[in-house]
């Protein structure tokens, strides 16, 4: 497994626990009739969707998926490292942001909140043009050599 | 990687960029509060990523890499994916656009959001009626 997938893969472990976590917060803080903590829901279904499930999609498809020629058999990875970066930037903004945004409406955290969409936006673009051209058939045998035949 | 996978893929990473893209509007406008009119595509968002991507991808993932019926490749009746495929995508298209149109008509009948539940319905049914001989360690013989 390449060092590209390796970083999606593992960021995408950290990102479910911190999902998990969050989650549990939420429903202790249902349970104990604690307030204040619905702004924090929309993050946790975007660490869950976001962070763990797609982020993990990436890395196994970014592994596994046909190799797009033998030169360059994964193509240009400053897509899947700039993809990288941005959604794990944009994620970690979000998680800020939103809640902050919700305390403080009309703040500068609205603006936080409009560079993390574009960052999250950005990145998912730039993971599905990584694997566009990776998603294809069998590649034809290259002919034999003569002497191998 | 076969055909039908292809479409499948393929199908599911459009659905994930037009469904993060719309995520994005909604995040942006959540934060800077300036078209509320956005939040008609909030259904659109969750379909369009909970089906149309994370449902989709896994079905062309799985017809492409569960063990094959036979030494010979066979992988089964791929007609039961194709309508998997159709039937997927006619329910998130339905289930999409049903919001934001009846917003725009001023209103429509819920009908085509029962159509876009049956399709759903009919997917899963295909897709694990192609799937289910496939679940087996591979070098199984048939």
């Amino acid at each position: 497994m390449q060092r590209q997938a390796q970083f999606f893969i593992k960021t995408a472990l950290v990102q479910l626990i911190a999902a998990m976590l969050l989650g549990a917060l939420l429903l202790i803080g249902q349970g104990l009739q604690l307030g204040g903590l619905g702004a924090l829901l929309p993050v946790y279904y975007h660490l869950l969707m976001l962070g763990w499930a797609t982020q993990l999609i990436g890395g196994v498809a970014l592994w596994m998926f046909p190799p797009l020629s033998r030169e360059r058999p994964r193509g240009d990875e400053r897509l899947g490292w700039f993809a990288y970066g941005a959604l794990n930037g944009g994620l970690l903004l979000r998680a800020v942001a939103e809640p902050a945004n919700a305390a403080e409406p009309r703040s500068l955290w609205g603006i936080a909140l409009a560079l993390a969409a574009i960052l999250q936006v950005l990145a998912i673009w730039a993971l599905v043009l990584a694997l566009w051209p990776r998603v294809k058939g069998r590649a034809p045998a290259a002919p034999r050599r003569r002497e191998e035949a | 990687m076969p055909l039908v996978s292809r479409f499948m893929i393929r199908t599911a990473l459009l659905h994930l960029a037009l469904g993060s893209t719309i995520g994005g509007l909604l995040l942006a406008e959540k934060g800077l509060g300036l078209l509320p009119w956005l939040w008609l595509l909030r259904p659109s968002h969750i379909h369009l990523l909970l089906v149309g991507w994370t449902v989709q991808l896994a079905c062309g993932v799985a017809v492409w890499m569960l063990p094959r019926l036979n030494a010979a490749g066979d992988r089964g009746n791929l007609l039961l994916v194709w309508v998997c495929y159709g039937a997927l995508n006619g329910g998130v298209a339905l289930a999409s656009l049903h919001t934001p149109l009846s917003a725009a008509l001023g209103g429509l009948p819920a009908w085509p959001l029962s159509v876009a539940g049956l399709l759903y319905a009919l997917a899963a049914l295909a897709a694990a009626g192609h799937a289910w001989r496939r679940v087996r360690p591979f070098g199984a013989g048939g």
